[in-house]
This record gives structure tokens, sequence and C-alpha cells, in this order.
């Protein structure tokens, strides 16, 4: 059978051919749909010619662990709330991460049972399986400390996500001592790559690879989630590749490179959406600086739900800009009846959404397209900041960070320099939110004191529910 | 099979696809974008499969047995969650369109 070797080769390039063409239909909102599809017929042509694999041994267990795996990941993905997506791509990455990290364990073992049965003759040579070269062993273990890194770290971020973690961990000297970590995992490493693969040290080598994972993601704030999951998305890519060369399998080498470096960009543009600097995020103190919070003078003015409706109606322009708020409240339905009512009335609608809005970028355009809004209607903060001097309503609801103009009048502002929403330009703004308290970040907004806000205060869905009832009485 | 140069020349040209692909995209579609890369690295269940396939003892077994478990749940995990997010995207009915801008 000498040509099934040469078809299963040819599934591989067929699947990396349809993933780059499939991750390339999904970046453009037309083709998306059809991309997922393409990168799945990919994915399920190259498992199928694994199955096929001539020396592929234990094939009852693989179909075991691959039938259970993929029906828990099908089930929960499946009924999962479209406002936990966040957390649910940082779980199934990790698990990426992990398997990722499994591959390396499992061919380190299997070398260091090797070199155990032939101690006398300290070689690689046994059985006549391959013999691990210094790459290959480089290989192995950079991915395996990777891939354990975005398994641990991944898993802590879907816990903060999911609100199980919501405290910061915190320590002085937090950063040496993370750092120690690494370096003791990189000098392990070093020893497995030298030769001294003894199955004690390959142990204690993902114990602090995983811990890394850990120590790393514990003091980052939830704000910063949606930049470190995309960072570990690149990282599990990465090991992917690697593991890849150590396997000699071209299909996971080319999409795990491409994830890697299509991820490695995803996460500088989300950085800098929030105006930060990868490092920043990982190692920087945010909202640990503290400070002295700037005072702001006035006082935030309440306005009833049916004055609201009518100062909308009569309003030639209005944008509204959710936030996660919004979201939570799984107010995006009331939201979208309340805006047709008002283009109804012949009102100018459009939702404008910040970058970072929602928990990831790109996260509220799903949430709003969840509830039916069209995307034309959706405008990206470049495109709508100079169109708030001409807006007569700007309706901000569950939103409150990234339309903080402290942003950037107050340089001690840890939000000082992201870029914002300039809703304050609009001649009035509604401001619904569930109290008086500060947002994500816990900071003072401004904008709720200024002389042309109102706050109407209650519940996103509530509240949305009365502007729509009020707003319906009014035709009526 | 695989030498290390030629290794290293798919290694680049797959980074620099990766990179272009990206390059010019618009803000709406970047978290179904990292759903789908998170999907795309769900290949790793195929170097699970291979390992478990090569592997002779019980632990070496129960190592590559949680790899696929955790390589198919990536997968598949990754795929349905994507396919959800881009099902919203379509454009506006007509009727609705019109007052838009």
């Amino acid at each position: 059978m000498a040509w099934l070797p040469v078809v299963i080769k040819a599934c591989y390039f067929l699947a990396a051919l349809l993933f780059i063409l499939g991750l390339k239909r999904m970046s453009s909102p037309r083709s998306a749909r059809g991309g997922i599809v393409w990168a799945g017929v990919g994915m399920l042509v190259a498992v199928l010619a694994t199955f096929a694999l001539p020396d592929l041994h234990n094939r009852g267990l693989i179909l075991a662990a691959v039938l259970i795996g993929v029906s828990a990941a099908w089930w929960s993905g499946r009924r999962v709330a479209m406002t936990d997506m966040p957390q649910m791509v940082a779980l199934y990455n990790g698990m990426g991460g992990g398997a990722a990290a499994a591959i390396g364990a499992a061919e380190l073992f299997s070398y260091a049972g090797r070199s155990v049965t032939l101690l006398d003759g300290g070689q690689f040579t046994a059985n006549g399986a391959d013999t691990p070269g210094t790459a290959q062993l480089v290989l192995a273990v950079l991915g395996a400390l990777i891939g354990s890194v975005s398994f641990s770290g991944s898993l802590i971020a879907f816990a903060k996500l999911q609100g199980w973690l919501d405290r910061r961990f915190v320590f002085p000297g937090q950063r040496v001592v993370n750092m120690l970590v690494l370096a003791s995992a990189v000098v392990l490493g070093g020893m497995i790559v030298s030769g001294q693969l003894s199955g004690p040290l390959i142990v204690a080598f993902f114990v602090l690879a995983l811990l890394f994972g850990l120590m790393m993601t514990l003091p980052i704030g939830g704000a910063d989630m949606p930049v470190v999951i995309s960072l570990y998305n690149a990282f599990t890519g990465l090991a992917v590749a690697f593991e890849g060369f150590v396997l000699q399998n071209e299909a996971m080498i080319i999409a795990g490179t491409v994830v890697g470096a299509a991820g490695t960009l995803l996460t500088q543009l989300m950085a800098k959406a929030m105006n930060r600097s990868i490092g920043n995020v990982l190692f920087g103190s945010f909202g640990a600086a503290g400070g002295e919070a700037q005072a702001i003078a006035g006082s935030q003015k309440p306005i009833e739900a049916s004055d609201a409706a009518v100062m909308m109606a009569y309003a030639e322009r209005v944008v509204i800009v959710p936030g996660y708020g919004m979201a939570v409240a799984q107010a995006q339905h009331k939201v979208w009846e309340f805006a047709k009512l008002l283009i109804e009335l012949g009102v100018k609608v459009k939702f404008a959404i910040h970058p970072v809005a929602g928990r990831m970028p790109g996260h509220m355009n799903v949430l709003l397209a969840e509830a039916g809004v069209p995307y034309d209607l959706i405008a990206d903060m470049d495109d709508i900041n100079p169109e708030f001097p001409q807006t007569d309503v700007a309706l901000v609801i569950g939103a409150n960070d990234v339309v903080n103009p402290l942003a950037k009048t107050d340089p001690a502002s840890p939000i000082y320099g992201m870029p914002i929403l300039d809703v304050s330009a609009a001649k009035q703004v509604i401001v619904v939110k569930r109290g008086k308290g500060t947002g994500f970040a816990g900071i003072e907004n401004a904008l709720f004191y200024a002389d042309n806000a109102r706050m109407l205060y209650g519940d996103g869905q509530a509240a949305a529910s009365e502007l729509v009832a009020a707003l319906k009485t009014l035709e009526s | 099979m695989l030498d290390g140069f030629l290794a290293l020349y798919i290694f680049m040209l797959a980074a620099f696809t990766g990179y272009e692909i990206i390059a010019r995209v618009p803000v709406i579609l970047h978290t179904p974008l990292m759903s789908g890369s998170n999907f795309i690295h769900g290949i790793v269940l195929v170097g699970a499969m291979i390992a478990l396939g090569h592997a002779q003892t019980p632990f070496e077994m129960s190592i590559g047995f949680i790899g696929v478990l955790l390589g198919a749940g990536n997968a598949a995990g990754g795929y349905v969650v994507t396919e959800r997010m881009l099902e919203m995207f379509k454009a506006s009915k007509p009727n609705a369109g019109k007052e838009a801008k």
C-alpha cells in the first residue's frame, strides 16, 4: 500500500490549504460564514486521514477520546449564551494548549523510556524508532512550555471571566517570583534537551511551566483578559507548530504557525485599541497604581424614561452607544426594538461601537447582530466621532469607561490616552445606568456630571422596556 | 523527510500568511476571527492522535488520551462557537437600511 502515505500527505496538504482559505474568508463579513465551514472541512479531512495512518495503534482509545471530547465541547458550545463567548474561547484555547503540552509530554516520556532501556549504551537507538535530534528535543520542550503556560493561563482567564475568580492576586515581589519560576522551567528544559531525560525531571518541568501560566495570569485584571486570551491563542498556535515539527506533521506546522502569527497581530491590534502595550497588560499594574481619583465637580442629574423617549422621538439624529452592561442585562433586543420605533418616526439612528466595547473587540457587534441589528447601522469609533457634534441625543446604555472624557483630560487617570467615543460632544446625552457606581475599571466618569448629561437609572433591560413603552404611548 | 531549512521556510511563509490575512480585518470581526483561529489550532488533535497512536506504556497512553480529549474539545468547541458567532452576520433588510446614513 505505497499509495496510502501519499494520500494521507495529500489530505494534510488539503487541510492546510482549506485552513488558510477559510481564515481568509473569515476576514470579511460577507464571506465569513463560509470561512468557518471551509476550515471545518479541512479539520475533518485531516482527522480522517490520521485515522488511516498505517502505524497507528490504540485506535479504540483514540476514537473514544475523540468522541468524548467532541460531544462535550459541542454540547457546551451550543448552549452557552452569546455574552459568555469570550470565556468559552478561552476555555477551548486552553484545551488546545493542554493538548500541545500533552503531545510534548508523551514524546519526552517515550524518549525517556527508550533511553532508560538503553542506559548502558547511552544512545537513543531503541526499537528502530526515530532518534530524537537536538532540534526535535528543543522544539518538543519549547512547545510543551508554551502549551502548558497557555493551558493554565487560559483556564485562569476562563475562571476570571466566568466570575469564579474576581480578585486580583497581587503580592510584593510577584514579578521576581514569576521570573524565577519561568527561569527554573527554562533551566529544567535545558537539562532535558542536553540529554537528562529522566521522568522526575520532566514532571518537575511541566509543574513549573503550568505554575508560571497560573501566576502570570492571576494578577491581570478582568478588563485586560481579551488581550491575554488573544495572546494565549497565539501561544497555543505556536506550541502546535512546534509539536508539529516534532511529529513531522506539515498540517500542524502550517496551521499552528498561521494562528501564531495571526494571533500575535490580533493581540497587538487589541492592545492598541485600548492604548496599552502588550507588556503593559502583562506586567503593568492597572488600577493598582490607584493614585488620587480626580474630584469631579457637579452632580448627576436624573431623567424619567418618558422624558427621555420624547427627547429622542423629536430628535433628528440619535446615536446609541451600547456597552457590556447592556449585554449583561440582555437588553440588546429591547434596545433594537426601541431603535426600530425611532427609525419609523424618521429619526436617523446609528449604533456606535468602541473597539473594546463588551469583553473583546468585536464582541458587541456579535451581540447586536444576535438581536438582529444590521451591521450597516453599526459605526466604528473613527467614523462616528466626527458626527457627535451634529448628534441631537447620544444614548449611552451600559457603557462607561469607553465614553469617559477623563481619558482625554486627566493625565492621572489610569485610562488616560485611551481613545474614547466623544459622546459629550452631542447636544444631549442620556446615560442608562444601574446605579451611581464606577465602571469595570473602577474609575469615576466625568461624563455623568456634565451639564448636557441626564441619568436614566435602572437595569438596561427595564430601562429599554420603559423607553419602548413610552415611545408607543407617544405614537398612539 | 523534513530537513531543518525546509521546515524553517514553511515556518516563515506560514507566518507571513497569517500576518497578511489579519492585517486588513475590520474590528467587528476581531472576536469571530480570534475564535476562528482558535478553531484552526484545533489541528493539535491530529498530533495528539498520533502521539496516542505511538504510546506504548499505560502512562504514555493516559497522557495521549488526555491530549486527544483536550484537542477534540478545542476543535469541536472552537468550531461551534465560531459558527454561532458568524451565523449572525447579515446585512440589513432593504426597509431598515434606507434610514441609515
